[in-house]
């Protein structure tokens, strides 16, 4: 057979029944546009979004109006969710606070996933001493409780004039500096459990770079665990936002946030109960809507669930 | 593994010695004058502020502060906080107390948390499964106050199931409730964790030759793709119980309990640095052997990892 030949044959292999060769992220888009829970979520998310950057897309009441003789008045066809201690529209204060937890949840998850993802992949794949550094200095950052971290470091850093970001930033600041330990050390390990696997040894055996290697077999198969926690955090970075409103510490008033809300209405948990349920409601449903998409990615780029 | 052990104990001093000394920065970096309000309406007198920074040793620069604070510290000697109590005996109350609270919400993420997991994961797609990934989402979606605030009104005011605060005595069955609320969010990850890995386990080769040499489903669940599945979940209840110790601080408020995190923050409120890093330097060396423990069990559960 002439080389003409075996490349031909090659060519036609290629378009066997199989089908068309297709990427592991062309498999991952596919089996995504089939799942439903991937639009759901992904729509409750262009929502939230759309609502911190946009409000008044939303809402024409200014969430600044205090209407003090109609305090604490139930849901009702002029203020849809009620209105709080202050007179103020629930509804609005709602549409208005997406914005502040968005932000954290979002930039923190993003800081500590990146910086986690990439210790843990070069302390596990290195080993030796980067292995011993990466690991210590960890220890160090993970051995301090995160809400004490944050609490200590919005302590030390306080924030009474400052504009609307920069103290969203301290937030994220706060939680992003105690936040990477977490998932450094569960990347580490998940990386620990791909690399003595035959796949990578091969690879390895086969001359390709530790940056290859690390790309194309490593990554994608430790992966899994990292998506879920980080996606679940991102949840609970916005809540721990929320928890450092109610230690008194994190954002506060004048600033509209779901936090700032649910710890105004704490203490009438008896009384008026419809001031706790509308922000923890959307709290919720934002945190709800990123794990879901979390869950969907995770399953699209797995290669073992399919 | 006698050599390991020895060999993690030597690396936990540079922790120890890292952690402690960025929350000392951190504390003695907090704003305002650490003698202002001592002495009531009026101005410290000079000879106080002097005596009061010497003690400290509030003028020397700050690595020195930190060694002259540490020798102390190693000799057992945590110092006195503003009010003149030994700290050493503040901590050992307030530990008492935090301590068994963070143990019984481990053993409820352990016990439910678990147990959810692996319902979940045998029956992947089932009734069962959506019912637990449902409620964990529920859990984690709300605030840990929410779910305190709710619960405290609910079961305790309303049903009179649980006490609603907890007195000094903080009795196993006053802190059930309390330990709960702490633990629910951990109860979530756990489950979810426990799910996701035994979903990936039980397709492993290794439970196919289990039930294909004759095992039951049970013995190849139970024995081979749940103690592979433990690994990342036994590292996340190690590090959890670092977290649950420091960040009980909403819930102790919110159940008034006499513990180390409402010590801590009020500690950081009035300044009382000696009090701060003294009770951080105690719950970071519990959780430093909490976690050479989790490290020794990864090798009891996965022969693969040796520690030779």
């Amino acid at each position: 057979m002439t080389e003409q030949a075996i490349v031909e044959t090659a060519h036609s292999s290629d378009a066997n029944p199989v089908g068309e060769a297709r990427s592991l992220g062309a498999d991952a888009r596919r089996a995504l546009a089939r799942n439903p829970l991937f639009w759901i979520s992904a729509t409750m998310i262009f929502i939230f979004v759309l609502m911190a950057i946009w409000p008044s897309l939303f809402t024409n009441t200014d969430p600044t109006e205090a209407v003090l003789s109609q305090a604490r008045e139930r849901p009702n066809s002029e203020a849809w969710f009620g209105r709080d201690i202050q007179g103020y529209d629930i509804y609005a204060r709602v549409i208005y606070g997406a914005r502040a937890s968005i932000l954290v949840g979002v930039f923190t998850t993003l800081f500590t996933t990146t910086i986690g993802a990439a210790l843990g992949i070069t302390a596990a794949y290195f080993g030796g001493w980067t292995d011993s550094l990466i690991s210590r200095v960890t220890d160090i950052f993970f051995a301090i409780p995160l809400l004490l971290g944050a609490i200590l470091f919005m302590s030390a850093f306080p924030s009474s004039n400052d504009p609307y970001f920069v103290v969203v930033f301290k937030v994220v600041a706060a939680i992003s500096l105690l936040g990477w330990p977490a998932l450094t050390r569960l990347m580490r390990s998940s990386v620990m459990q791909v690399l003595p696997n035959d796949y990578v040894q091969a690879a390895r055996a086969l001359g390709a770079s530790p940056w290859r290697i690390i790309r194309s077999h490593v990554i994608p198969n430790s992966l899994g665990p990292i998506i879920v926690v980080a996606t679940i955090n991102l949840g609970a970075y916005i809540a721990l936002e929320a928890t450092l409103s109610f230690l008194g510490i994190g954002l506060q008033p004048p600033v509209i946030s779901w936090g700032v809300s649910i710890n105004d209405a704490i203490v009438g948990l008896r009384t008026t109960p419809h001031m706790l349920f509308f922000p923890s409601l959307f709290l919720s449903l934002t945190v709800l809507a990123f794990i879901m998409l979390g869950d969907a990615v995770r399953d699209a780029y797995d290669p073992k669930t399919r | 593994m006698g050599k390991y052990i020895v060999r993690r104990l030597l690396q936990m001093i540079p922790v120890i010695i890292g952690t402690t000394f960025i929350i000392y920065a951190m504390v003695f970096a907090l704003p305002g004058d650490p003698t202002a309000g001592k002495c009531g309406e009026r101005q410290c007198p000079e000879s106080f502020v002097a005596e009061y920074r010497e003690k400290y040793n509030l003028d020397d620069p700050l690595p020195i502060q930190y060694a002259k604070y540490m020798g102390q510290v190693v000799q057992g000697d945590f110092g006195t906080n503003q009010y003149g109590v030994e700290v050493r005996e503040d901590l050992a109350k307030r530990f008492a107390v935090t301590g068994r609270l963070a143990l019984m919400a481990i053993a409820v993420e352990i016990v439910i948390g678990i147990s959810a997991g692996i319902l979940a994961g045998i029956r992947k797609g089932r009734f069962v499964d959506n019912l637990v990934l449902v409620s964990t989402l529920v859990v984690i979606s709300i605030p840990i106050f929410v779910i305190g605030a709710v619960l405290q009104y609910f079961l305790g005011v309303r049903l009179g199931l649980f006490p609603v605060t907890v007195s000094s005595e903080a009795t196993t069955y006053e802190l059930l409730l309390p330990a709960i609320v702490l633990g629910s969010l951990s109860v979530a990850y756990v489950a979810r964790l426990t799910r996701t890995n035994l979903v990936e386990n039980l397709r492993a080769d290794y439970v196919r030759t289990a039930i294909s040499k004759g095992l039951s489903k049970r013995r190849a669940v139970g024995l081979h793709a749940l103690r592979n599945s433990m690994i990342p979940v036994i590292t996340f209840i190690g590090f959890d119980f670092g977290a649950l110790l420091g960040g009980a601080i909403v819930t102790e408020g919110i159940f008034n309990i006499q513990g180390v995190g409402g010590y801590i923050y009020r500690g950081i409120q009035v300044r009382d640095g000696v009090a701060v890093v003294g009770a951080v330097t105690a719950l970071v060396i519990i959780y430093l052997f909490v976690n050479l423990i989790v490290d020794l069990l990864y090798g009891v559960l996965d022969p693969r990892i040796s520690h030779d």
